[in-house]
C-alpha cells in the first residue's frame, strides 16, 4: 500500500512545471527528481492497481476508459496466455487543434517515462514503447533521446524503452493503427476484436495508455490516490491537460481540476459565441449552453459533448462556424483511412455538401435546395459503421456544427455570410495522404 | 441461442449477396453497403443467415452467439 501521509493536495499544476519556474529546466533529469522524488517501484506486480482504482483514473486520450480496468485485463490475458505483455506510451495526439502531449512530453518528459516503466511493472511486460508524432515546432524526439540516456545513466529504467513516430495522419493515434503501425504496417485502423488488452503487438497482450494518463500514473504511485482526488469531482477526480485556443488562435496548454467552468478556461462568453469542445471529433456549442457547463462529462453529457482529450476552442466573432466546418471535414474526409464503404462514401459526399452550404451555392438562387438534408441523412447513416469511431466523431461534428449555425446556414441561404476575416481559423494540416506512403 | 450478425466493415466491398440473400436483416445503403440490423436474429432466419454468410465473397460477415 501507498503510505498516503501527504494526504489531498489542491496546487496546481502538477504535471507542467510551476509558472515561477524561471530556469526551464524542468524536462532535467535531476530538475525532475529534486521535484518528484525517486520513482517508487513496488517491486510486485498489480499492487499499483488497487491504488490506480483508488485514484479513479481515467484516460486522458479521449476515452475517459478508467485506467485500472485496461490494467487488469492485460495482466489477466498475460496470465491465461503466458505471454509477457507490451505497454506502449501514446504520445501522437492527432487532433490539430490539440497540444498537450506535445507540451507534456517537452516539458515533463521523465514523468510520462515514469509512468511507463510502473505501468509495465503492474502488468509484467518486458517491453515499452513511446510513440509521438513526429515533431510539430518542438523537436520532441531529440528530447525523449536525451532523456532517456539521462535515465540509463542514473540506472532507473528497468523495462528497455524503444522510441516510435506516427506518420502526420489524424487517425495515427487510434489503437489498433498504432498497433498497426509498430508491426510494421501503414497506422490504418484494424478492425476489433480481439481486445489488443488481449492480442495487440505481435500477439501479445498489450497496455497502450496515452501519454499524460502515465504521468498521473506515476504522481499516484507517489503520491496515493487521496492527494490525486484533492482536485477534479468525486465521479471524474483529478486534473488534466487542457488545449486552449481564443481569438489569437494559438494553443495556450493548462492543467486544470475537472469540473472546472468552462468560462474559467476561455474567458466570458456571450450568448452568440460558439465554442468548440473535444475537437474535431468534437461537438459544437453555443455560447448560452457552454457558460452553464463545466469540464467534466457528467456536466457535458446534458448537451450530449465529451470532455474528450480537453480541446476548448471559442470562435471568434470575426469568422463564419459553416466555412470553418466545412473546412475541417473536408479534411477529415481526405484523412479517412479509406477502408470502410460508409465512410469512403459518406465523409467525402458530406464535406462537399458543407462546401456548398458554406460557399452560399444553395437555396433559393442554387442549385440543390436539398443539400441540407442530404448532409443530415448521410450523417445517421455512416455513423457506427466504420472499424474505428472516424465517421461517428465526424458526423458528431457537422450535426452539432448545423444545430449551432442554424441562423449562419439560413444566412448563407440568402447569400451571405458573417465573416469578416477570410482566413481559416481552425488549425488544419497542410499535406493531405496521397499515397499509401503516407500511412508509413 | 439468439444470434447476431456482423460485418467487417474492412473486408466488405458491397457485393450485396448478403442483402438479396436475408432482407429481412440486411439491406443496402445508397452506396450498395450493407446495413446489418444489430438486434439478435429473429427465429426462423438461422438458414437464410448461414446462407448470406457463406456467399459473402470477401468473408466479411459473420453469425455470432449473442
Amino acid at each position: 500500500m501507498t503510505q498516503d501521509t501527504t494526504g489531498a493536495a489542491t496546487e496546481l499544476p502538477r504535471l507542467l512545471p510551476p509558472p515561477e519556474d524561471k530556469n526551464r529546466n524542468a524536462h532535467d533529469w535531476y530538475a525532475h527528481t529534486d521535484r518528484y522524488g525517486r520513482l517508487p517501484y513496488r517491486e510486485r506486480q498489480g499492487t499499483l492497481i488497487a491504488d490506480v482504482e483508488a485514484a479513479g483514473l481515467t484516460g486522458r486520450g479521449g476515452a475517459a476508459f478508467p485506467v485500472h480496468r485496461k490494467l487488469q485485463a492485460v495482466l489477466e490475458a498475460a496470465d491465461k496466455r503466458r505471454r509477457t505483455p507490451v505497454v506502449i506510451a501514446n504520445g501522437a495526439e492527432s487532433e490539430p487543434a490539440s497540444d498537450k502531449d506535445a507540451t507534456l512530453l517537452w516539458l515533463s518528459p521523465h514523468l510520462v517515462l515514469d509512468g511507463l516503466q510502473l505501468a509495465a511493472e503492474a502488468v509484467g511486460a518486458d517491453t515499452a514503447i513511446l510513440y509521438t508524432h513526429v515533431n510539430r515546432g518542438h523537436d520532441v524526439g531529440a528530447r525523449l533521446r536525451e532523456a532517456l540516456q539521462a535515465r540509463q545513466a542514473a540506472g532507473v529504467d528497468r523495462v528497455p524503452v524503444q522510441l516510435a513516430t506516427a506518420p502526420a495522419r489524424f487517425l495515427a493515434g487510434q489503437e489498433t493503427a498504432l498497433i498497426n503501425h509498430l508491426s510494421g504496417g501503414p497506422a490504418i485502423p484494424t478492425f476489433m476484436p480481439p481486445r489488443i488488452t488481449e492480442r495487440g503487438l505481435h500477439g501479445v497482450p498489450t497496455l497502450v495508455q496515452n501519454a499524460e494518463t502515465l504521468a498521473h500514473l506515476a504522481l499516484i504511485a507517489r503520491r496515493g490516490p487521496r492527494w490525486f482526488r484533492g482536485v477534479g469531482t468525486v465521479d471524474e477526480p483529478g486534473s488534466m491537460l487542457a488545449t486552449v485556443r481564443r481569438a489569437d488562435g494559438k494553443p495556450r496548454i493548462s492543467e486544470v481540476p475537472l469540473g472546472i467552468p468552462l468560462q474559467d478556461l476561455v474567458g466570458e462568453l456571450g450568448q452568440d459565441r460558439a465554442v468548440l469542445l473535444g475537437g474535431y471529433h468534437g461537438t459544437w456549442l453555443t455560447g448560452s449552453e457552454a457558460r452553464k457547463l463545466t469540464l467534466d462529462n457528467r456536466s457535458l453529457a446534458a448537451v450530449q459533448a465529451k470532455v474528450g482529450a480537453g480541446i476548448v476552442i471559442t470562435l471568434p466573432p470575426d469568422r463564419c462556424g459553416l466555412v470553418e466546418t466545412a473546412n475541417v471535414v473536408r479534411y477529415l474526409a481526405l484523412e479517412s483511412a479509406g477502408q470502410c464503404g460508409p465512410c469512403l462514401n459518406g465523409l467525402p459526399r458530406i464535406a462537399a455538401a458543407l462546401a456548398e452550404i458554406a460557399g452560399g451555392r444553395f437555396g433559393k438562387h442554387g442549385t440543390r435546395p436539398q443539400v441540407l438534408a442530404d448532409v443530415q441523412r448521410w450523417s445517421g447513416l455512416v455513423a457506427g459503421r466504420g472499424a474505428c469511431h472516424h465517421p461517428d466523431g465526424t458526423t458528431r461534428f457537422v450535426r452539432s456544427a448545423l444545430r449551432v449555425f442554424a441562423a449562419e446556414v439560413d444566412r448563407h441561404q440568402r447569400g451571405r455570410c458573417s465573416a469578416t476575416v477570410r482566413q481559416p481559423f481552425l488549425p488544419i494540416p497542410k499535406d493531405a495522404a496521397r499515397t499509401e506512403e503516407d500511412w508509413i | 441461442m439468439a444470434e447476431k450478425l456482423l460485418v467487417n466493415p474492412i473486408d466488405c466491398e458491397g457485393h450485396g449477396a448478403c442483402a438479396e440473400l436475408l432482407p429481412e436483416a440486411i439491406t443496402m445503403d445508397e452506396w450498395g453497403f450493407p446495413i446489418v440490423d444489430p438486434r439478435p436474429l429473429p427465429p426462423g432466419l438461422e438458414r437464410n443467415a448461414r446462407a448470406a454468410v457463406s456467399a459473402c465473397p470477401t468473408l466479411a460477415l459473420r453469425l455470432l452467439r449473442s
